[in-house]
């Protein structure tokens, strides 16, 4: 089934990643035109080719579409995919609750971006620093857009997180012990963690925001007692493990890519393990570093530095077992490969100007410049969105069934890597000659509109590179070369079934007994003819759900009569959702008589 | 790399590599270390890369590599390693935020700012001054600056006195005045005039939220207290004289026809008609030799009109009736560089423009102009000539 | 022994796990876990604010510990009440389950009784949410608090009707076990409240 029904009701892992990463493609051209904008309008000092409010409104959705809407859902995109075929499983823990978490992503999304719509997207940076944002400085419904849509997409993520973790436990395949797993899976695995730890903070400090507004709460109104400093740690406190949970999905990726086309295993597998779980755990305590210049006094400072700078080292040792695993090995530049090179590099600038960062004194020159502009973007496109296109490049054929084309491929890489080092490069030296973040237009005293208009044709060959992924995509989908189960030679078993696989993925589940299932001979032989068996009655799956994108509807329903400022309005939106939620929970997923099943 | 940039930092006023004060030496001594160490992790990472991608492509018919799939001794290096560069950083930074959260409460000169939507304001509380969106401070003398803010969060920043510190509202505690400012402390090593903007996102013109500071010796800033009115005694220093300038105040961003600091000729000036100006026997501040005269009419006008206006709700202008404390303090305005905090220069044609439609020039500012509303103003409703009048007077204040 | 495993896996078996424990399970404690996250943050915002509010009322003026002990007391015997449901459904016994979830659903109602007529008292006190930042964080606290018990009672009643209708056999305990732990957490939950809020003052 292919129509529009079945992928509304669909509670399939690979349809849902799919979806995923179709969502957040799109939202990443929404963004990356709003960044495009942006760089327009800052091409010569002192200009106004659009108004402050509506710059303000561009970078504030440009951030907030780039983190939420597209660097998290691809990241999810690929857990859902390729996470149960890597561990052996059929789908994932809880089929429905995945298409639940989507349902609410694509809606919270939307909603938020319908701002644009009555001219009232949120306008106060992807931060929203109180007490800006506040109902007496921001009296209009740009916040309340941003606090709600926010909200909501929220739930998608701690709904996956949940999902993730459990499927990760409960559901891989006999003999795949957790220090067997591929190093995606164990990523996937520590970042659902902080996910369902640091999302539920953002949440509080929404709600509280959302009080503030709606019901006139004092959370953050300074003449009564609050402080809008406290906005700042809650927010950090999410926003700063958030970056992890941003990055060690990319790290992931490319610490399966880098072994297949090295022909050698990952070098020091546990110990880039633990490193990302370190990561996880240290990247709780970090949080103030983006605070020091509000003034926490010298001895929060120093803690802050201390601590950053100690997160620095498992994040090194990481760099160097990639490059060991490189080491001795058989390397084949394929474009999967070549953006997990491309990761090593760049990522390593970005990590490097955070340990400047670190060191407070210093920061108090960097922070808010665009010194730290080209900071995140080095670790989040250089890192995060490098990872994305090598897994993309990497994955694509297991998806898709067809190669990707490696001519554009390595078209899309040169220009990506190009236009985004001429993009972002400059802002190191238009951030150090004191030109600050967030600014509608600069001076011309400044004398930085030369190194803005370097940025500028950066972010148009960069555009141009993301076109040519969008139409590699199209153009490899339709006529790539057709690929069998495992056209790179790799070593995990989503590699050992075929291409794209079947619904049920696994005709029986595969017993394991190594890192590298198919790189060992005899056991690749055990997998596969396993893996590879047509079976004589398909598996049963969990059938299509309607009450996923009903309960998603209602979910977003019920947030967005909050705007209405009437108490018990959104109550009618709960009333419909708890509805939907009773007929899903009386629902039978495989669809024998109702309660013969506990699902 | 640093010093080539440093010695460009003429060229940039607003630098953050070319330190004035102790402070902002302090931190560019720590910004260079930092800047080599990463630069050595950086180009060990680069060439063992570049190394690799050479030295091990796939070559045809190439057999497995060696499946080595790890070395303790390594890791155990390889954390070791950066451990040790991560101390090496980390101990003199801890080092310098004790040293510069330090001050010097002794000896340091406190000047009060408070940050507003879009505006700085200047408050010297021992001499009793205020002004608006340039800081005069003297050389050689420590001095801390006490930042708040009268409704969101700014930043204080000017890279050449070092890092910036931002300035938060004041949060209303249940028994009196634990006030939640935040500090800056430094001494300045060089005169100048440097730039700085605000620094953390505040609203429509965050952007446009400029400011000047004047670093000059001594004499000349106990000069500029007494001339805006305040009372040098109160920081010991006897009250200077209206001096020859002698030490040159380098005006390296405002253009031509600004005024320079501390005029030292006398003329009569309406710039205080009303006893509270400067003390008796001090020759009124005037315009310099060969400053085109503004009519004496046509300012005679501009202060009449200003007086009787709604400008008076928000500005003062010391030794006049106009007390607003809303906006910026207007004293001394004719002597300031730029304008609308720091964003135009200091014209009669920019004043006019301002006057005329605030707006036009920073959109989101709370003040009226002719015929637009602003704030909880209705529109001033001033003719172009009057605006004009305005404009001559305000130039006028020297 | 993995063999073994594989031998006794069959095409259609989705029942399989890894760890032997039900996929629900371990799920819900993965929630409970995002959920301490939220109520702690809830808590450490109330804490935060302690002592900030610039005008009364204030908690010692306004809180009142004997009434509110009651409501705390009929709540954790809700959780005993629970415990025995779970092990009614276990055996088998209609009865024991019935007559449990019932008294699980009236504790959880007088204890929710008590926070409304606390929460209007309150309010007719002249605390409100914007009266000062302890109205706020107090409401906003509490509120999520009884939200979640809500939810908690309208589950528990439809596991009752499940019950009486026959439909809550000894082979769907898990269902039951989860309703079990949600309402054990909420009332942890509010155990830590009770502490920081109303005792510790």
């Amino acid at each position: 089934m292919t129509n529009l029904w079945s992928w509304i009701t669909t509670v399939d892992h690979k349809r849902i990643g799919v979806m995923y990463f179709l969502t957040s493609l799109f939202f990443f051209f929404v963004g990356g035109i709003e960044a495009l904008v942006i760089r327009v309008q800052l091409w010569k000092a002192e200009q106004a080719l659009i108004s402050a409010e509506l710059y303000n409104q561009l970078f504030t959705m440009h951030g907030t579409t780039m983190v939420f809407m597209v660097a998290m859902p691809m990241a999810v995109a690929f857990f859902n995919y390729v996470v149960p075929l890597q561990i052996g499983a059929r789908d994932v823990a809880f089929p429905r609750l995945n298409a639940l978490s989507y349902w609410i992503f694509l809606f919270g999304s939307l909603f938020m971006n319908a701002s644009w719509f009555v001219g009232s997207a949120p306008n106060t940076s992807w931060v929203g620093y109180a007490n800006l944002t506040s109902l007496q400085f921001s009296p209009g419904p740009n916040v309340d857009f941003w606090v709600i849509g926010l909200s909501i997409v929220g739930i998608a993520s701690i709904l996956g997180g949940v999902n993730f973790i459990t499927t990760i436990v409960n559901l891989r395949a006999p003999g795949m012990k957790f220090m067997r797993m591929p190093l995606f899976t164990w990523m996937t695995f520590v970042t659902s963690f902080v996910l369902v730890t640091a999302i539920p903070v953002i949440a509080v400090a929404l709600i509280l925001l959302a009080f503030d507004r709606f019901f006139d709460a004092n959370f953050y109104v300074t003449a009564a007692g609050g402080d809008p400093i406290l906005w700042q740690h809650l927010f950090w406190l999410f926003g700063h493990p958030e970056v992890y949970i941003l990055i060690l999905p990319s790290f992931g990726m490319i610490s399966d890519v880098i072994p297949a086309f090295s022909r050698k295993p990952l070098f020091g597998y546990p110990v880039v393990v633990y490193a990302g779980v370190l990561i996880g755990f240290i990247g709780w305590g970090v949080w103030s570093h983006h605070m020091f210049t509000s003034g926490l006094g010298p001895i929060a400072d120093s803690f802050f530095v201390a601590s950053t700078m100690i997160i620095a080292i498992p994040t090194g040792v990481k760099i160097f077992n990639w490059l060991a695993t490189m080491w001795g090995g058989s390397i084949r530049f394929t474009t999967a490969m070549l953006f997990s090179i491309g990761l090593v590099a760049v990522f390593t600038i970005g990590g490097l100007s955070g340990v400047m960062h670190a060191s407070a004194p210093v920061d108090l020159q960097q922070h808010d410049t665009y010194f730290v502009v080209a900071h995140f973007h080095y670790v989040i496109v250089g890192g995060v969105m490098m990872g994305l296109f090598a897994g993309f490049y990497y994955w694509f054929p297991k998806v898709t069934g067809r190669m990707p084309d490696e001519t554009l491929g390595k078209i899309h890489f040169w220009l990506a890597l190009i236009g985004f080092n001429l993009l972002f490069f400059p802002m190191h030296f238009s951030g150090i000659y004191g030109m600050p973040r967030r600014t509608w237009t600069y001076s011309a005293e400044l004398n930085v509109e030369l190194w803005n208009q370097l940025s500028t044709v950066g972010g148009f060959i960069f555009g141009a590179a993301a076109v040519v992924w969008a139409w590699n995509m199209i153009r490899s989908a339709r006529s790539g070369a057709p690929a069998g189960p495992n056209p790179w030679g790799a070593a995990t078993l989503e590699w050992s079934i075929p291409s794209p696989p079947h619904h049920y993925n696994f005709p029986s589940l595969p017993v394991v007994r190594t890192r590298e299932p198919l790189w060992h001979e005899e056991e690749r032989r055990e997998v596969e003819a396993v893996t590879l068996a047509e079976p004589e009655r398909e598996p049963e799956m969990p059938r299509p759900s309607f009450w996923p994108i009903l309960v998603a509807a209602g979910a977003t329903l019920t947030w967005a009569l909050v705007m209405t400022g009437i108490w018990w309005v959104p109550l009618t939106g709960l009333a419909f959702t708890g509805f939907a939620i009773f007929m899903w929970a009386f629902e039978n997923p495989f669809g024998k008589k109702a309660g013969a099943h506990h699902g | 790399m640093p010093l080539l940039l440093a010695a460009c930092g003429s060229e940039y006023p607003q630098s953050s590599i070319d330190p004035k004060t102790d402070f902002a030496e302090i931190i560019h001594g720590l910004y260079v270390s930092v800047f080599w160490w990463t630069m050595v992790i950086l180009a060990v990472v680069w060439i063992l890369l570049a190394y690799i991608l050479v030295r091990f492509r796939e070559r045809p018919d190439q057999p497995l590599p060696r499946q080595i799939r790890g070395h303790l001794g390594m890791e155990i290096g390889w954390t070791i390693g950066p451990a040790i560069i991560v101390v090496a950083i980390a101990v003199p930074t801890i080092q310098a935020v004790f040293a510069t959260q330090r001050g010097d409460p002794d000896n340091a000169m406190v000047v009060e700012v408070v940050g507003h939507q879009f505006w700085w304001e200047f408050r010297y509380g021992e001499a009793g001054v205020v002004t608006a969106n340039e800081l005069h401070l003297p050389v050689g003398r420590p001095v801390s600056l006490r930042l708040s803010s009268a409704d969101v969060i700014h930043s204080f920043w000017v890279p050449q006195l070092g890092g910036k510190r931002d300035v938060n509202p004041v949060v209303r505690r249940p028994e009196g005045e634990e006030v939640s400012a935040t500090w800056l402390h430094f001494t300045i090593r060089e005169p100048g005039v440097y730039m700085g903007q605000c620094a953390e996102f505040c609203g429509e013109s965050h952007s446009l939220m400029g400011m000047r500071v004047v670093a000059e010796s001594e004499e000349q800033f106990q000069a500029w207290l007494t001339d805006m009115g305040g009372s040098a005694a109160a920081s010991g220093e006897p009250a200077a004289a209206a001096a020859p300038d002698t030490s040159a105040v380098p005006d390296t961003t405002a253009a031509a026809d600004t005024v320079p600091a501390g005029g030292d000729t006398t003329a009569a000036a309406p710039a205080s008609d009303t006893a509270a100006g400067p003390p008796a026997g001090q020759p009124a501040p005037a315009a310099p030799a060969g400053e085109p005269q503004a009519g004496d009419a046509l300012v005679t006008e501009g202060r009449d009109v200003f007086l009787r206006s709604t400008c008076v709700a928000c500005h003062a202008i010391g030794g006049t009736s106009a007390q607003g404390q809303v906006g910026p303090n207007l004293t001394l305005l004719g002597r300031r560089s730029t304008i609308a905090s720091g964003w135009m220069e200091n014209t009669p044609e920019n004043l006019e423009r301002w006057i005329t439609s605030p707006r036009s020039v920073k959109p989101g500012v709370l003040m009226p102009g002719i015929a637009e509303a602003g704030g909880n103003w209705p529109a001033t409703n001033l003719s172009a000539e009057q605006v004009g009048a305005v404009a001559a007077y305000l130039s006028s204040l020297r | 022994m993995a063999d073994a495993t594989a031998a006794a896996l069959h095409a259609d078996d989705h029942h399989y796990t890894a760890t032997g424990l039900p996929s629900w399970k371990v799920g819900f404690w993965t929630f409970l876990g995002s959920e301490c996250l939220f109520f702690g943050t809830l808590i450490s915002t109330y804490m935060v604010y302690k002592g900030s509010s610039v005008q009364g009322p204030y908690p010692h003026e306004i809180l009142n510990i004997p009434l509110t002990s009651v409501s705390t007391f009929v709540l954790l015997m809700s959780s005993l009440a629970m415990v025995l449901a779970l092990d009614g459904v276990r055996r088998g016994s209609k009865k024991l389950a019935v007559t449990w979830l019932a008294v699980v659903i009236v504790f959880g109602s007088i204890f929710l009784g008590f926070q409304v007529y606390e929460f209007s008292h309150f309010v007719h006190e002249g605390l409100t949410i914007p009266r000062n930042v302890f109205g706020s964080s107090f409401f906003v606290l509490t509120g999520f608090h009884g939200a979640h018990v809500t939810v908690g009672v309208v589950w528990m009643t439809t596991l009752l009707v499940l019950a009486l209708r026959g439909r809550l056999p000894p082979s769907k305990a898990l269902s039951v076990e989860i309703a079990g732990l949600y309402w054990h957490f909420v009332d942890i939950v509010w155990i830590v409240i009770f502490t920081l809020i109303y005792l510790i003052q």
